[in-house]
């Protein structure tokens, strides 16, 4: 196909342009995701400038008063909250996550293996603001009339615990579909060799398998994590938002997310407030980067770790 | 008995124990939500805007959510696809493997997946508010394209990569520009990029935190791309927080067709895959 006479490239044969104009565009889309993180970034920041500036960081990140109509952005207890509800889901979901992933994996048969991955499969989809909702229909209940009961504390249900247990649930089938991928990746043989020694299953699976398999397994739980920092929907709907530094499990607590999301487009006419909340975003941001990039240095180094031993 | 048998029962017990207790608390989650969401799901719901007074129990359904759902979803989705095939392409197959760009662009996409949805709703909020945008479909939408546009790459990234390497070295071979040793890749990681976007399109709908201030919310039927549009997440949560018994079954019905309609996606996206691996040159 000859190119029509206005374009200024006589040289060139139109497939080499076609090439040229091609490369370039897809260049600058690269350019533009690049873009995208950076921006998000640099804007959080920018934005956030007047409270931290006015403020210190420090100031903030360690104050706990909440209020804002009188110039107290302390952000403590939010921290607080979502530290505590994601250790809480974490200790709750990852033990059994892993101890299942391993028995589909490498006890049951190959059929129950394949129906209980499609099944984990399917309920990784599900969006969030229908795990809170069965938070109110089932956890927070549960909590109210059933666990804090038995421990002689009066509770609303919409605490820490249920926003841990919600969480939890959440992030089971994301720690297992990636612990199910991890075990996949080893090589039948080291399991073979170790049976045939006279080990008993769980030995070749506590000598053999989780060896290998540690590095990916941690980061299967660090998955889980930067998912339950995250989290706004479900968390929104059972921590029971009230910001202070909860004493005990069945007390409310107000994680970032659910902070954002209650405040955020509706705070106009107190000063700083905007940039409050745009500081709690880029702390909430923060803590989710370094945990990702935290874990990416270590993927790197494990897997070197693993090559040469 | 052995110490080492005793060991292996109890891990046994633990792991079986640990199974149970996991499938059956989702299968729980979804029975409750069928459970609770069923007897309140009638013809209306998908065929009905809400009327006057449906979040205090009158008449009318959440079809309004429904449409705005999939067209935010779908718009979502083509914005990222449409950048998200270049930004694969340009990795794979323009810039060399060790290069700053491509090493910056595979950290971005991966740290951009952990960035939670409601960084991008604050951020697309602000974009908005520069580009003179109100809360509506639009906004919404630009906002679930960066949200989805790095689940998309790395689902398409990972199908280009399993082109075998033959394949753009023939093509090269008979003389052809990178350009069409793309437009082959491509046509090769076809089913891949289906999959991709049908995954993307899950996200997209169920997502909540970032339509919450840049898609509005509605009781109209979404018809323009600059008035807002009501999202059945949304939805879900505006009627669970009604003191309406009524409204609140609604909810339930409306988290039932969210789940049934995301299920769908990934049955399909399981259909989809394997009937289509077969076409593929391996």
């Amino acid at each position: 196909m000859p190119l029509p006479s206005f374009i200024p490239f006589k040289g060139l044969s139109a497939g080499k342009f076609k090439n040229i104009s091609a490369r370039t565009l897809f260049l600058i889309a690269a350019l533009f995701i690049n873009f995208i993180l950076l921006s998000i970034i640099i804007w959080l920041t920018v934005k956030s400038a007047p409270v931290w500036v006015e403020k210190s960081i420090p100031g903030l990140l360690l104050s706990q008063v909440w209020f804002p109509a009188r110039g107290g952005f302390g952000m403590f207890s939010f921290i607080i909250g979502t530290v505590l509800s994601t250790l809480l889901a974490v200790i709750l979901a990852a033990p059994p996550a892993i101890l299942s992933a391993i028995y589909l994996h490498e006890y049951a048969s190959k059929k129950i293996m394949t129906a209980g991955r499609t099944l984990i499969d399917l309920l990784a989809g599900i969006p969030s603001v229908v795990f809170g909702l069965w938070g109110i229909i089932t956890v927070v209940p549960l909590v109210r009339n059933h666990i804090a009961p038995a421990f002689g504390i009066n509770t609303t249900g919409y605490c820490l615990l249920s926003c841990g247990l919600v969480l939890s649930i959440m992030i089971v089938p994301v720690i297992m579909l990636m612990v199910i991928e991890v075990l996949d990746g080893i090589p039948n043989e080291l399991r073979e060799s170790s049976l045939a020694l006279g080990a008993t299953r769980w030995q070749t699976v506590k000598h053999v398998v989780m060896r290998m398999a540690y590095p990916g397994i941690l980061s299967a739980v660090a998955l889980g994590i930067s998912r339950a920092i995250g989290e706004t929907m479900a968390v929104l709907m059972v921590a029971g938002n009230v910001p202070a530094v909860p004493s005990s499990v069945f007390e409310p607590v107000y994680p970032l997310p659910a902070l954002i999301a209650n405040n955020y487009g509706e705070m106009l006419s107190i000063p700083l407030y905007d940039s409050a909340l745009m500081f709690s975003a880029l702390v909430l941001l923060a803590m989710v980067l370094v945990f990702n990039i935290g874990l990416h240095i270590f993927k790197k180094t494990a897997r070197y770790g693993g090559q040469t031993s | 008995m052995k110490g080492r048998i005793i060991e292996e029962k109890i891990f046994t017990l633990l792991m079986a124990f640990s199974s149970l207790a996991i499938f059956a608390s989702l299968i729980l989650l979804i029975g409750s939500v069928i459970f609770k969401g069923a007897p309140a799901l009638d013809l209306a719901m998908v065929t009905e805007a809400p009327s006057g007074g449906f979040y205090l129990g009158k008449k009318g359904g959440v079809l309004n959510a429904i449409l705005g759902s999939f067209f935010l979803a779908g718009g979502a989705v083509f914005i990222s696809l449409v950048l998200s095939i270049p930004i694969v392409m340009y990795i794979n197959h323009y810039s060399s493997k060790g290069s700053l760009l491509n090493t910056a662009t595979r950290f971005s996409i991966d740290v951009l997946s952990g960035v939670p949805s409601i960084i991008f709703g604050v951020f697309g909020f602000s974009i908005m508010i520069i580009l003179g945008i109100k809360a509506s479909l639009l906004g919404g939408m630009i906002t679930v394209a960066m949200l989805v546009l790095p689940v998309m790459c790395r689902a398409v990234d990972e199908v280009a990569r399993l082109v075998p390497e033959e394949l753009p070295e023939s093509v090269h071979a008979l003389g052809a520009t990178r350009y069409d040793v793309i437009k082959v890749s491509l046509r090769q990681i076809l089913p891949g990029i289906l999959t991709a976007i049908m995954i993307s399109f899950g996200r997209a709908i169920g997502d909540a935190a970032s339509v919450l201030f840049t898609a509005g919310f509605t009781d109209e039927m979404p018809l323009s791309l600059l008035q807002p549009a009501a999202t059945l997440p949304l939805s879900i949560f505006f009627q669970i927080n009604s003191p309406v018994a009524e409204v609140q079954n609604r909810a339930y019905a409306s988290a039932l067709i969210l789940t049934a309609v995301i299920l769908s996606i990934s049955l399909s996206v399981r259909i989809i895959a394997s009937k289509m691996k077969k076409k593929v040159v391996k």
